[in-house]
């Protein structure tokens, strides 16, 4: 049984969650799109943070909402002026994507719910603390990532390189 | 009233399909990425709810939504960086009058 103040909190997250995305790709400025996103990413990391998950949830804020949709608001100011509208769009492209959309949602929407381990209770656990995050991020054994972790500070050193080398002035 | 995993789900399933949608009929580069990060952000909280409510207590879903974090990051700086690239090579962003591999 959960308590009422999660329940709305979950309602309010969710109610985000889904209004927010859609808004941002169905508005036809592109700052507000990028605006939209941010606030779909903040309530992704509230979900984070109602499940027991605080360092994803912080991590979901610190490289999403502070360094991705920065990037996205740099380069939108960049590449296009501000008050500008898309231009709107042909029904056929418009129903297409409807669609491939609608589609989706019902595939994978009639799986999601014909499974009834989904509608079990929410298991009890003990919130990962810190501790245990950098043993596993930082251990060789069996279910730990050293080696990803390593992959990933590899990846995103070529990614600098690559920023530095496709973006400068020849 | 009970939430469950499905709850999660279905919220996080129609963010996904914004970002089909989005990334169907978009027409400038940024919009299309953005709706890339919704289906990459869609994804990921699909991770965390499985490992949350099937299997408590293991830490999989988590690093496989921490790792996914910062290859997203990696990839959109490099997106936005060719997007920049092309933008200064054509002065346009939208990808109808982007026909050539070569400038």
């Amino acid at each position: 049984m959960e308590s009422v103040g999660s329940i709305i909190i979950y309602v309010i997250l969710a109610l985000a969650l889904v209004v927010f995305s859609i808004m941002a790709v169905t508005t036809r400025k592109i700052l507000r799109a990028a605006t939209y996103l941010l606030f779909t990413l903040f309530a992704a990391a509230g979900i984070y943070f109602q499940l027991d998950y605080e360092f994803l949830g912080a991590v979901q804020i610190a490289v999403y909402a502070g360094g991705i949709v920065v990037l996205f608001v740099f380069s939108i100011l960049l590449t296009s002026k501000p008050g500008d509208n898309s231009e709107a769009l042909s029904s056929k492209s418009r129903l297409t994507g409807l669609i491939a959309a609608l589609a989706m949602l019902l595939v994978t929407g009639a799986a999601l719910l014909s499974r009834c381990e989904l509608f079990a209770a929410r298991p009890e656990m003990q919130n990962p603390d810190m501790h245990l995050l950098g043993s596993v991020l930082m251990g060789t054994g069996e279910g730990q990532y050293l080696l990803p972790f390593e992959a990933v500070s590899v990846l995103l050193l070529a990614c600098i390189i690559g920023g530095v080398v496709i973006a400068r002035r020849r | 009233m009970e939430i469950t995993a499905v709850f999660y789900l279905l919220p996080a399933l129609i963010m996904f399909c914004a970002g089909v949608y989005g990334f169907i009929t978009r027409r400038n580069m940024i919009a299309i990425l953005i709706s890339l990060e919704l289906m990459l952000n869609a994804v990921d909280v699909f991770f965390v709810v499985f490992n949350r409510y099937l299997h408590p207590g293991q830490l999989e879903g988590m690093f496989f939504t921490l790792f996914a974090i910062a290859i997203a990051a990696a990839e959109t700086a490099l997106a936005i960086a060719i997007i920049i690239n092309i933008f200064r090579a054509t002065k346009n962003v939208d990808v109808r009058g982007l026909n050539e591999m070569k400038f």
